[in-house]
C-alpha cells in the first residue's frame, strides 16, 4: 500500500524538486543530481584533503606510534560507535529535523541492555534489548514530532532529559559490568576478521547501508525532498509525517546499534555513556557538508567528518597534548575545515 | 485490508512481547546480597539524647556518590536515637539551596551537606549556622569556614602522593622507569591536586619519569578511549596511575584489547570491581588509592556527636575538630580483605 506514491515519485523527484522548492541551490540526489554530484564530491574531496593533512601531521610528529596498523585499527574502532550514530543523525538532518537525544538514547540502550536481568539472556538478549530500546526511543521522538506536532528541537531535548534520567534510574549511578563472555570477546583481537575489528565492520556495513538508502532508494529521495521543502514534498504526494517518523526511528535504531557496540568496546554499561554524542554527531555531519536546514547532505561526508575528529583526537593523544590545548585546537580545526571547504566549493561553483 | 490487519496483529504481538521482555530486563537486583556496610560505631555507642540529622547531597549519578548515600543512611540506622532527614539528591545549585533551606525550616538539630558546588552553597551554610544549626560540610568545601562547624573530606593531593609513593617503591630498583598517568576531568580542581601530588611523589625517585598523561572524564567510555591512545603512544612502560576506578573499567578493557601486561596499574577511589581485580591478582591492576566513601558515615558520626554535645572518643579534645582530612590508603593484595567491604559499585 505504500507502493503507488513512490513509484510516481520515483520519476519525478529531480524534476519536481528542481522547480518547486526554490531553496537550496545545490541538490545532489535523484537523477538531476548527477550534474551536481560533482559539487558534493568537491566537498568530500576537501574533507579528504584535511584528513590527508592530518595523517601527514601525525606521521611527522609521531612516526612510530601513528603510522602502524595498530593505530589504524584504533582510530577506526574509536570512530565506529560515534560513526554509526552520525549516520542516523545525518538522515534526520537531511530530512529537515534534528536529533539532540542520540547520546541519551545510547546511554539508555546501553544500560538497559547490561542490567543483570538482561545479561541472563546472553548475547542475543543484550543485542536485542539495545536495538529495541533504541527503536522505541526513536519511535517516541518520531511520533511526538511527526504526529504530535512538536518541534524536533524540543521533542528530542525532552527525550535527552528523560532518557538520561531513566538510564540513571536503572543503574542507580553504578557501572554495570558485562560478564557475558561472547559479548566481551567480540571486542578482543582474537575476533578480528583479517585484522579488521568487528566493530569497524559494523560501522562499514552501516555506512554502506546508509549510503545505499540515501542515494539508491525512494526512501532516500523522499528524505531529501522532505528536508528540502516539506510543503512541496507533500504536494508531490509524499507522506511527510510518516517519512519523518521513519527518520527518527532510523536514528533510534542507529543509537541502539551504537549502544551495543559501546557495550562490546567498553565491556560495560553506564548512564554517562554517549556523553555529548549529539554535538559530536551534528558537528561531524555539518563539517561533512550536511546542511543544517535540511535537504542536502551525504553519508560519505559525515563519515569523513567523524574520521577527521577521531584522527585529531588520536594525534593529540599520541603527542601527549593536554585537554586544554586539545579543545582549543579542535575548535580552530573545525572552523578551518569549514572555511577550506567553502573556498573549494566556491571555486568549483562558478 | 485483512493483510494489513494480519501484519498489524503480527507487529502488535511482537511489540507487546518485546515490551514485556524489556520490562523484565530493567531489574538490577544482584543474585547475591550486597555485602553489609563496614564496622562498628566509632564514638561512644551508648545511646544518647535523640538527634535529627538533615542530609543533603548531590544526585547520585555515579558509583562513588551512590556509596556516599548508602554509607550515610546505613550509619544513621545503626543509632536508634538518630533520625535521618534526607533530601532528594540534586546537581542543581538552586535546587540544593532550596533543600537545605527546607531542612533549616524543619529545625533539624545538625546538618550534613555534600554540596553539588561547594562555593555556591556557602551562603546557605552560613544561614544554617546563624540559625544555630551546626553544619558538617562533607568533602566539597564551602568558601568560608564560618559556613560550617566541621569539615570532613578526602585528600586529593594525598591520593596522588600515595599513588606516586606506591609506584615509586615498586619501581625503585628499575633504571629509566617510565610511568603513565590517566587523569580525570581536567577542568576540576581535584584532578589538578591529584596530578600535583603524583608528580611531587615521583620527584623522590630520580630513576622514574612520567612519560605521558591524558585526561579522561571519569566515564568507562572515556577511560577506554584515552587508555587505548596511551597504549598506542607508549609501546612500553612500567607503571600506570589511573585517577578513578570507574574510568578504570574502560582502561582495563583497553589494556585487555591491546594485549599488554608489562606494567603495573594503580587505581583510584576504591570501587568494588577494582578491589575484586586486585584480590584476584590476575590483571595488571595491583593496587588502588582510596577516596573513601565511608566519609559519609564519619560525617554522620560527627553530626551525632555535635547534636549530643560530645567529643570524639580516642581524642583528648572536649569538642570535635573543625576539620578532618581522611587518609588515602593504598589498597593492595596485602590489605585487600580489610577494605573489600567498603568497595562501591
Amino acid at each position: 500500500m505504500t507502493q503507488p506514491a513512490p513509484s510516481a515519485q520515483h520519476q519525478g523527484p529531480g524534476k519536481g524538486r528542481a522547480d518547486a522548492p526554490a531553496s537550496p541551490p545545490s541538490k545532489k540526489q535523484g537523477p538531476g543530481a548527477r550534474v551536481l554530484g560533482f559539487r558534493a564530491d568537491v566537498r568530500n574531496l576537501s574533507l579528504l584533503g584535511v584528513l590527508v593533512v592530518l595523517v601527514a601531521v601525525g606521521g611527522i610528529t609521531e612516526p612510530d606510534a601513528f603510522l602502524d596498523t595498530g593505530n589504524l585499527q584504533l582510530i577506526l574502532t574509536q570512530a565506529s560507535v560515534i560513526g554509526v550514530v552520525t549516520v542516523g543523525v545525518t538522515f534526520v538532518i537531511i530530512g529537515g529535523g534534528i536529533d539532540l537525544s542520540v547520546g541519551a538514547m545510547v546511554a539508555l540502550a546501553s544500560v538497559w541492555a547490561t542490567t543483570l536481568a538482561t545479561q541472563e539472556y546472553g548475547f542475543a538478549g543484550i543485542l536485542f534489548t539495545a536495538m529495541i530500546v533504541g527503536l522505541a526511543a526513536g519511535l517516541v521522538n518520531g511520533v511526538l514530532i511527526a504526529y504530535g506536532g512538536l518541534v524536533p528541537f524540543i521533542a528530542t531535548l525532552a527525550m535527552l532529559a528523560s532518557a538520561r534520567g531513566l538510564a540513571l534510574q536503572i543503574t542507580d549511578g553504578k557501572t554495570q559490568i558485562v560478564t557475558v563472555r561472547s559479548v566481551l570477546d567480540l571486542g578482543l583481537p582474537d575476533s578480528y576478521v583479517l585484522g579488521i575489528p568487528p566493530l569497524v565492520l559494523v560501522f562499514a556495513a552501516v555506512t554502506v547501508a546508509g549510503w545505499f538508502l540515501l542515494n539508491r532508494t525512494t526512501f532516500g529521495r523522499r528524505t531529501v525532498a522532505v528536508g528540502g521543502n516539506a510543503e512541496a514534498a507533500r504536494l508531490a504526494g509524499i507522506d511527510v509525517r510518516r517519512q519523518r517518523l521513519y527518520l527518527y526511528l532510523l536514528s533510534g535504531l542507529c543509537c541502539g546499534i551504537a549502544a551495543f557496540m559501546l557495550i562490546v568496546l567498553s565491556g560495560s554499561g553506564q548512564n554517562t555513556n554517549g556523553n555529548l554524542y549529539e554535538l559530536d554527531a551534528i558537528a561531524a555531519a555539518i563539517i561533512g557538508g550536511t546542511l543544517l536546514s535540511g535537504g542536502r547532505g551525504t553519508i560519505v561526508g559525515s563519515v569523513l567528518g567523524v574520521l577527521v575528529f577521531t584522527t585529531i583526537t588520536n594525534i593529540f593523544a599520541l603527542n601527549n597534548l593536554q585537554s586544554d590545548v586539545q579543545q582549543i585546537a579542535k575548535g580552530a580545526i573545525i572552523v578551518a575545515a569549514v572555511l577550506v571547504q567553502r573556498r573549494t566549493l566556491r571555486g568549483g561553483d562558478t | 485490508m485483512p493483510e494489513t490487519s494480519r501484519r498489524g496483529l503480527l507487529f502488535g504481538t511482537a511489540a507487546v512481547s518485546a515490551g514485556a521482555f524489556l520490562t523484565a530486563c530493567t531489574s538490577n537486583e544482584p543474585k547475591e546480597k550486597a555485602p553489609a556496610q563496614s564496622n562498628q560505631p566509632a564514638a561512644d555507642d551508648t545511646e544518647g539524647k535523640p538527634v535529627t540529622i538533615g542530609f543533603a547531597g548531590p544526585q547520585a549519578d555515579h558509583g562513588w556518590l551512590n556509596a556516599i548515600n548508602v554509607q550515610a543512611r546505613s550509619r544513621a540506622e545503626k543509632y536508634s536515637e538518630v533520625t535521618l532527614e534526607t533530601t532528594e539528591g540534586s546537581n542543581d545549585t538552586a535546587a540544593q539551596i532550596g533543600q537545605v533551606k527546607t531542612l533549616i525550616n524543619k529545625k533539624v538539630d545538625v546538618l550534613v551537606v555534600l554540596p553539588a558546588d561547594g562555593k555556591a552553597l556557602t551562603q546557605v551554610g552560613l544561614e544554617a549556622m546563624r540559625a544555630g544549626i551546626p553544619v558538617v560540610n562533607l568533602d566539597r568545601v564551602f568558601a568560608s569556614p564560618q559556613a560550617y562547624r566541621c569539615w570532613v573530606g578526602g585528600d586529593n593531593y594525598g591520593m596522588g602522593l600515595n599513588a606516586g609513593h606506591y609506584i615509586g617503591e615498586q619501581l625503585k630498583d628499575k633504571a629509566n622507569a617510565k610511568v603513565v598517568e590517566l587523569a580525570g576531568i581536567d577542568n576540576l580542581e581535584l584532578t589538578k591536586q591529584r596530578s600535583q601530588g603524583f608528580a611531587d611523589a615521583l620527584k623522590n625517585y630520580s630513576n622514574i619519569k612520567l612519560v605521558a598523561r591524558q585526561a579522561a572524564d571519569f566515564t568507562v567510555e572515556s577511560g577506554q578511549a584515552k587508555m587505548a591512545q596511551l597504549l598506542q603512544a607508549q609501546k612500553q612502560f612500567d607503571a600506570l596511575w589511573n585517577h578513578d576506578d570507574d574510568q578504570g573499567v574502560g582502561a582495563l578493557r583497553a589494556i585487555e584489547q591491546a594485549g599488554r601486561d608489562e606494567f603495573i596499574m594503580v587505581g583510584g577511589a576504591g570501587a568494588k570491581s577494582a578491589m575484586d581485580a586486585i584480590k584476584a591478582g590476575d590483571s595488571v591492576l595491583k593496587a588502588t588509592v582510596l577516596y573513601p566513601p565511608t566519609m559519609a558515615a564519619s560525617a554522620i558520626d560527627l553530626a551525632r556527636a555535635l547534636g549530643q554535645s560530645k567529643g570524639v572518643s580516642g581524642l583528648a579534645e572536649m569538642e570535635i575538630p573543625t576539620s578532618v582530612t581522611l587518609y588515602s590508603a593504598v589498597v593492595s593484595k596485602d590489605n585487600i580483605d580489610q577494605y573489600l567491604p567498603t568497595g562501591f559499585s
